[in-house]
This record gives structure tokens, sequence and C-alpha cells, in this order.
């Protein structure tokens, strides 16, 4: 029964990596950027949920209303200024200025937040569970993470096919010279791209912020995870995302049952794996293969 | 009446290789100008210098009486440019509805609609949930110039319609513009098949070298003038 | 019409390798790693400690760039390879009794040597994937040793190679021949990327950069190019480890700051990109800036950190050709002979 328990968790916490994730697939979609700072982002937004609720003693679901759009503009502002002139200066350098970026955002937070720890309150919500068994309980809390997840990226799927936004994201994604042509300005949906990726984030760090104390060098790991979420979900795609999350977290939960030291393990393990296995599968010597005998 | 396209002495360049060279001449509303020469004449580069995806390295672009030399593409889109580019450059994974309703975004109110395209172009209208990558080259032709005809433009660049297109499929295209080609739009078209060019062109000009080495109006020129031009066999500097 | 055959014409240009002003170069370069391998003998205990620094980070920004600048491969995951050479020569001198320099130099070969599976698993991957794999495998490293039971290895509380040391040696001949062996490393290396750039393999990579699928369909091996850059590197960033192991004595296998951590690649991408990605003269100079920095401008740690971070987002986006790269351009000056030139006339 607690391997049963230990799937059941890896999809509840693959919701999880799947919504922190979803803003890098989304930039990595439609600008290829790796946005290494991203971890650093969503940690602003818990940060700033902090401080609101802190002051102004609102529940921290409330807190989100100033914090998204907050988050939307600063999105916008980070490509107008800095990703902007980086995508321009090669394919390399966005990796690079967001590098230095992860190192100023987490340096910074150190300053102005000593490195205490702090945690969000999740409501009533936050300790309630559903018993299912003696070896089986699942919190509501990660179900509403999921539901969350599941939420952010259909919301997103629905824009992209049948909003202009939406049109105009993927037209760019695939030839940004030509949509300019056909009056599309590549600049600014590139800005709302991120800005969007920047709100998802913050939301991301908000319900971390949630679900586990943090300081200002916290959920590294998570970043880590969501970048393998990407990359097995295959790079940009939004809902192998949530697939390549839950694949990941179910990997980590079952090599905590073997081991809990195996945790991270597992997941890596795994990931590598994938990727193996996928560069196999193109590979043409094996790809003639499998279509001889196959 | 005053132009509503001057070029004034425009160079453009790729890298370090010259490939519009000090070109100069001027388009009036309405008129159609068929740009003709080798390969690697400048014709393109030309076209895409006009629309904003090439900067130019010198000279000026007034369009409708504004100087748009440093403007930005999708601006000039907005103020009534449309390219269709040479080999199409649909979007492969967006529909053919999808291709045209991404051109909503130059923001220019006019008759042009998605409904209006399908009956310029019946050819497509069954295709329109198509994934464009999927056309054949006469379907994505259509749909390219579908594409910028949703721009509701005042001036059209048509660069080498006939590219990579078996005959029957040329004329098929050429048909359905015909009324947009004597209608009034205001086009340059680049086109390697001087017959074409000279029948449907008010003017022709050819190109060489990135130079034009040849301009007039229709009547004006015979075929033997124009392929000695484009061959280079006989020079005669442009008059601005 | 005659039907004597034409001659060609007599060749009017000729290929240049070396200019005069990179003679000189190297040859200074030479004599000063020379008069350097003196130091021991002339100045103190601080000024060798510190230049042992600048040696492992001249490594490793050498490393990053022949993995970036000339392989276009972005690697987060070197310091993978630097905790692999701390670990391998901590196992072999305090496990094994062996030597403590002789255990540096079998890690730096069994770096890379452990560079050759990782490569056949990442080497395909394109720029983010690349980037990410390579940074989950340094963490599977850092996991493997952390969870490893034996006392050698220490697990997560790190280990010390105190022992094999001060066996052997007086404090002072460990500083010395730790200087020594690090300095040896770094000519060592220097030369082999010299040579390796000036070989065939300068060529194709330069190829591989440009356009990939053009450079393989004249016959240029990409995947064997990539895979002998990487295991270089992998050696080299196993090297650095072994000098720091060396030179700190103690090491731990997780934290951003540990053998393992994630600081090191911050410290790589701040070299190279400051320096001049893609240059050879580049990382040297940008070493030598973070060098500089680190001794003698005295700011606290989180400070310290975000004006890494600010300066390399700066250099990103103002001067991404970094100090050596622009100043390239600008002059067309080359210090060392990697490319080549065209000379008309004799």
């Amino acid at each position: 029964m607690t391997w049963v328990a230990a799937v059941v968790h890896g999809i509840l916490l693959g919701g999880f990596y799947a919504l922190l994730a979803s803003g890098l697939a989304l930039m990595f979609g439609v600008m290829r950027i790796i946005n290494l700072a991203h971890g650093s982002l969503a940690l602003i937004g818990a940060y700033m949920a902090f401080l609101l609720t802190e002051h102004l003693h609102i529940s921290t679901y409330l807190a989100l209303a100033p914090v998204l759009p907050g988050a939307l503009v600063v999105g916008y502002l980070l490509q107008r200024t800095m990703l902007e002139r980086s995508l321009r200066a090669g394919e390399l350098v966005p990796l690079l200025t967001t590098f230095g970026l992860l190192i100023v955002i987490a340096n910074l937070l150190q300053q102005f937040f000593s490195p205490d720890v702090h945690s969000l309150d999740a409501g009533s919500i936050g300790p309630a569970s559903w018993h299912v068994s003696s070896e089986l309980s699942i919190p509501w809390f990660d179900v509403l993470t999921l539901a969350i997840a599941f939420t952010v990226l259909g919301g997103l799927q629905l824009v992209l096919r049948f909003t202009q936004l939406g049109r105009e994201l993927r037209a760019t994604a695939e030839d940004a010279d030509t949509a300019e042509l056909v009056g599309v300005n590549a600049r600014a949906v590139y800005a709302r791209a991120t800005a969007i990726a920047v709100a998802i984030a913050a939301l991301a760090g908000v319900f971390y912020g949630m679900r586990s104390a943090f300081d200002p060098n916290a959920g590294a790991n998570e970043l880590l995870y969501a970048f393998e979420a990407v990359v097995i979900g295959g790079m940009g795609s939004l809902w192998g995302t949530l697939g390549g999350g839950i694949a990941l977290a179910v990997s980590q939960e079952i090599g905590a049952q073997i081991n809990q030291e195996y945790f991270a393990l597992g997941g890596h393990l795994v990931f590598l794996a994938v990727l193996v296995a996928r560069s196999a599968a193109s590979a043409p010597r094996i790809r003639y293969a499998l279509r001889r005998f196959a | 009446m005053s132009a509503l396209l001057q070029v004034r002495e425009l160079d453009a360049r790729h890298g370090l290789l010259q490939a519009v060279r000090q070109v100069s001449f001027e388009l009036a509303e309405g008129e159609t100008l068929a740009l003709v020469g080798a390969n690697g004449a400048g014709k393109s580069t030309l076209l895409r210098a006009i629309a904003g995806a090439h900067r130019a390295a010198a000279g000026r672009i007034v369009f409708d009486g504004h100087d748009i030399t440093a403007m930005a593409a999708h601006r000039r889109v907005k103020a009534g440019i449309a390219l269709v580019p040479e080999g199409r450059r649909l979007f492969p994974n967006l529909t053919v509805e999808e291709n045209l309703r991404v051109a909503e975004a130059s923001g220019r109110g006019g008759g042009w609609s998605v409904e209006a395209v399908f009956e310029v172009f019946p050819l497509i209208a069954p295709l329109r949930r198509k994934r464009a990558a999927t056309l054949s080259g006469g379907e994505q032709q259509a749909t390219a110039i579908g594409r910028a005809l949703m721009t509701n433009p005042r001036l059209l660049l048509l660069d080498e319609l006939s590219l990579g297109l078996a005959p029957v499929v040329v004329e098929a295209v050429y048909r359905s513009i015909l009324d947009l080609i004597e209608g009034g739009t205001t086009i340059v078209l680049v086109e390697q098949d001087l017959a074409r060019a000279m029948s449907v062109a008010d003017r022709v000009a050819c190109m060489l070298e990135g130079r034009f080495v040849l301009e007039g109006s229709r009547g004006e020129l015979t075929r033997e003038q124009v392929t000695e031009a484009y061959f280079g066999l006989r020079r005669q500097e442009a008059t601005a | 019409m005659t039907d004597t055959a034409v001659a060609p014409p007599a060749p009017r240009f000729r290929v240049q390798r070396w200019t005069p002003v990179s003679v000189l170069f190297t040859g200074g370069l030479s004599g000063v790693v020379v008069a350097l391998a003196f130091a021991p003998v002339v100045l103190g205990e601080n000024s060798q400690n510190n230049l042992i620094q600048l040696y492992f980070l001249v490594i490793m920004a050498m490393m990053w760039n022949a993995l970036a600048g000339y392989g276009g491969m972005v690697s987060v995951g070197q310091q993978g390879f630097i905790g692999i050479g701390a670990y391998a020569a901590v196992f072999l001198s305090v496990q094994h009794g062996l030597n403590p320099y002789l255990s540096m130099l079998l890690a730096t070969l069994i770096g890379g040597a452990i560079a050759v599976p990782v490569a056949a698993v990442v080497l395909w991957l394109r720029n983010g994937a690349f980037a990410i794999a390579t940074w989950v495998v340094a963490e599977v490293f850092a996991i493997l040793v952390s969870l490893d039971p034996n006392p050698a290895i220490g697990g997560g509380t790190g280990t010390s190679a105190l022992l094999p040391f001060t066996l052997r040696y007086t404090p002072e001949q460990r500083l010395h021949y730790t200087y020594w062996a690090s300095l040896g490393a770094v000519a060592v290396l220097l030369l082999l990327l010299f040579v390796l750039l000036r070989s065939r393999l300068g060529g194709s990579l330069q190829a591989i950069r440009d356009d990939e699928e053009a450079a393989a369909s004249v016959g240029v091996r990409v995947l064997l190019g990539k895979g002998i850059l990487f295991v270089v590197a992998g050696a080299g960033c196993a090297a650095a480890g072994t000098i720091i192991l060396a030179w700190q004595l103690s090491v731990l296998p997780l934290g951003p700051d540990s053998v393992f951590g994630i600081n090191w690649t911050a410290r790589m991408i701040f070299m190279v990109l400051v320096g001049g990605l893609g240059t050879f003269e580049g990382p040297i100079i940008g070493a030598v800036v973070l060098y500089l920095l680190q001794t003698y401008v005295s700011i606290s740690g989180v400070w310290y950190f975000v004006m890494l971070g600010g300066v390399a987002i700066g250099f990103a986006l103002l001067m991404p050709r970094g100090i050596w790269g622009t100043i390239q351009e600008r002059f067309n000056v080359q210090l060392l002979p990697v490319g080549y030139r065209l000379r008309s006339g004799d």
C-alpha cells in the first residue's frame, strides 16, 4: 500500500513541479530562453506575499491579488530591459544573463530578508487531508496545487489556441521576422510572454511558501526539478511539462520509498534515462534498426 | 498626384556585399511595377528593405509623404505596406485560418477579412483548418498572399510568386490576383518570367548587380531591350 | 587558339600563422611561466597561496571557455568534475596511501575518463537540455559521494586530505609542491589547448560553431570534436579540483560553495564572459580580473556576489565579446597564434 501512497504523492507533487515549470516552458517555447533566474523570481513572489500578509494581516490567497499583477509588470520590464538585449546578443547570452540575475536576486534577498526562515499561511485548507486509508492520506492543499496547475496550463493552452495574443505568440515563436512583416510587434509579444511567465512563477512561489518554509536560498532543488520536468516533457510543450513533472515526482517518491536518501537521486536517474532513451531512439542507426525489425 | 512610394538612393548590404546600390524610383498610387533581373541582382533585398525586413545602409524611403527609412517593419505594416516574402514563409504549425488571422495584428481597418480572402482564393477555402506545413506550393502561395491582404495594404510587395510552382499553378495564382492588380492596388512585384511581368505591370524595371539598369513603362520597352538589360549586354543608367 | 596549356598564375598569397606580435607574446608568456616557477623561492607564503588560487581559476576559465566558446556547449555542471577530481585524489591518497601528488595526477586522468560516459549521455543534447543535463549529472555525482559509506570519503560531512600530506611533507614543502603542481597544470593544459586549437580540430570546431549541419556535411566529425573538448574539460576541471584539495585540504560534497557547488560555475561564467568568450587569451584575462577582485576588493559575502552577478550581466549586455574579444575586434590583434592570416605578396 505504501507504494500506492508513493505514486499518489508523486502525482500531487508533480502538480507543484508543473506549476513551477510552466513559466519556464512558456519562455522556452516562445523565445528559446532558459531562464535560470526563474526560481529566484518565484521566491520574490513568496517574499512579497510574506510582506503583505505580515503587514496587512490578509490571507495569503488575497495577497495574490497585488502580487500577480506586480509580477506581470516585473516580467514585462525584465524582458524589455535585459532579456531582449540578451536575445539579440546571441543564443548563449540569455543563459548567462539569467544566471547573473539568479546570483544577484539570491544575494539581495539574503541582504534584505535575513537568512531567517519564513512560511506562508495556507489557510484552513492547510492541514486538512483525506484519510483514504491507514497508509494513504491525501492533503487537500496538494490537490488544490494540482488543480491550480491544471488550470494554469489549461488557461495557457486556451490563450495560445483561441486568442489573437496566442496566435501572435505562436507565430513569433516560429518565425519572428515574418511575424513582424504581417504587423506583429515581436518585442511586445516577447515581453507579454515573459510577463505571463513571471506571474506564473510568482504564483508558484506563493504556493511553495505555503507548502514549505523558505529562506533566501530556498528552492534551488525545486528549480532543478522544474527544469528536469520541462526537459522530460519536451522543452516547450505545456502539457508535456505536466507529464514531465508527474513522472519526475513519482520517480522521486519511489526512490524515497526504496531509501529515504534516494529521493532526488531517483528523479535524476529517471531524468537521465529518459534523455538517453530519447537520444538513442532518434539516432539514425537505431531508427533504421527499429524500422527493419519492428 | 504625388507618388505613394519614393525611394531615393537606397543602399542595402549583406555583410560586406552591396546588394542594392543607389536605387531611386517613384511609384504612384495604383501603379504596378515589375522588377526583373537575374538571381542575386538585388530584387528581393530591395523589396525587403522597403518592407523593413532589411535595414537600409543609406538612402531614404518615403511612403505616403512620411519618411519611413528608420521605421520598424511592423509599424510599416500598420502604415500600409505588406510584403509577401520569397518562399512564402508561412507559419508552419498554424492553420491556414490562423496564418490569416495573425495578420490582424496590423490593426488596419479595411475590406479584407478571412471570408474575403477565401472568395479571392477559393482553392484554400476548404483548407482553413489545415496546418500550413501540409499545404502544396500553390496553396501556400495563395495563403501567403491572403495573409498580406489581411493587413489591408496600400502597397503590396510580391516577391517571386512563381518560385517553385508549376506553370499551371502560377497561372491560377495570377488569375486570382488579376483583379487586385488591375483594380488599383499599388504593387511592386518581383518576377522571373519576363513575359508575365511585362503583361501584368504598368512599368518594368530591370536590376543588375544592385542597380536599376533599365526602366520604363510597358509600352515603351520591347522584350529584346529588357532581355539585353537582364543579361547586362547593354547598360542604361536609371533616371531618378 | 593554341594548344599549349595555360600555366596557373604564380601564387600571390601565402598563409601565415605566426605574426611578429604573436611570436613576441608567446615568447613572453613562456618567459612569464618560467619566471613564476621561481616564485616559491622569492615570494612569501601569502603570495604563493594567492597565486595557487589564480592558477585553478585560470584552469577553470580555460576549460569552460573550451566548452562554450569553442564547442558551443554551455555546461552548468563542470563543478561535477571539480568534485570528482578532489574526491578521487582523496580516495587514492587516503584510502590507498598513494603519494598525494601522484593521486592528483591520477585523479585528473580519472576525471577525463569519467567524462567519456557522461559525454555519451549528454553530448547529443542541444543548448538548454544540455545545460540542465550537465547540472543534473553534477548533482548525481555530489549525491553519490555524500551517500558513500566509505569513511575515507566521509559522506555528507566531507573529508580531508590532511594526513597524506602531513605524513610526507612539511607545510612549507606542501605549499611549494602544490604551487609547482598547479603552475605545471596550468602550463600543460594551456599547451594542450593551444596544440588542439592549432590542429585540424581547431578548424573543425570553428566550422561546428558556425554551422553544425554544414560542417557535418563536409565530413567534419562533429560529435568527435565536441567529445574531445568535453573530455579535456572534464580532466582539466578535475585537475582544478585536485589543486583545491591540495590547497584547502578539507572538502564538502554538498552546498553551493562545496567542491561540487554551483558557485564554481558562477565563477567560470563570470571569468569567461568578462575576459572574452571564444578567444584564447580571454579566459586568462577573466581569471586575472576575478582573482584581483577576490584578493583586493574586500566587501562582505553577499554584496560580493551581487557585484559578480551584476558585472556579469553588464558585460553580457554591453560588452558581449568580453574585454579581449572587444580589443581583438577593434585592433585586429591576436597574441597567441591560433588562427590563420592571409598575406599577399612575398
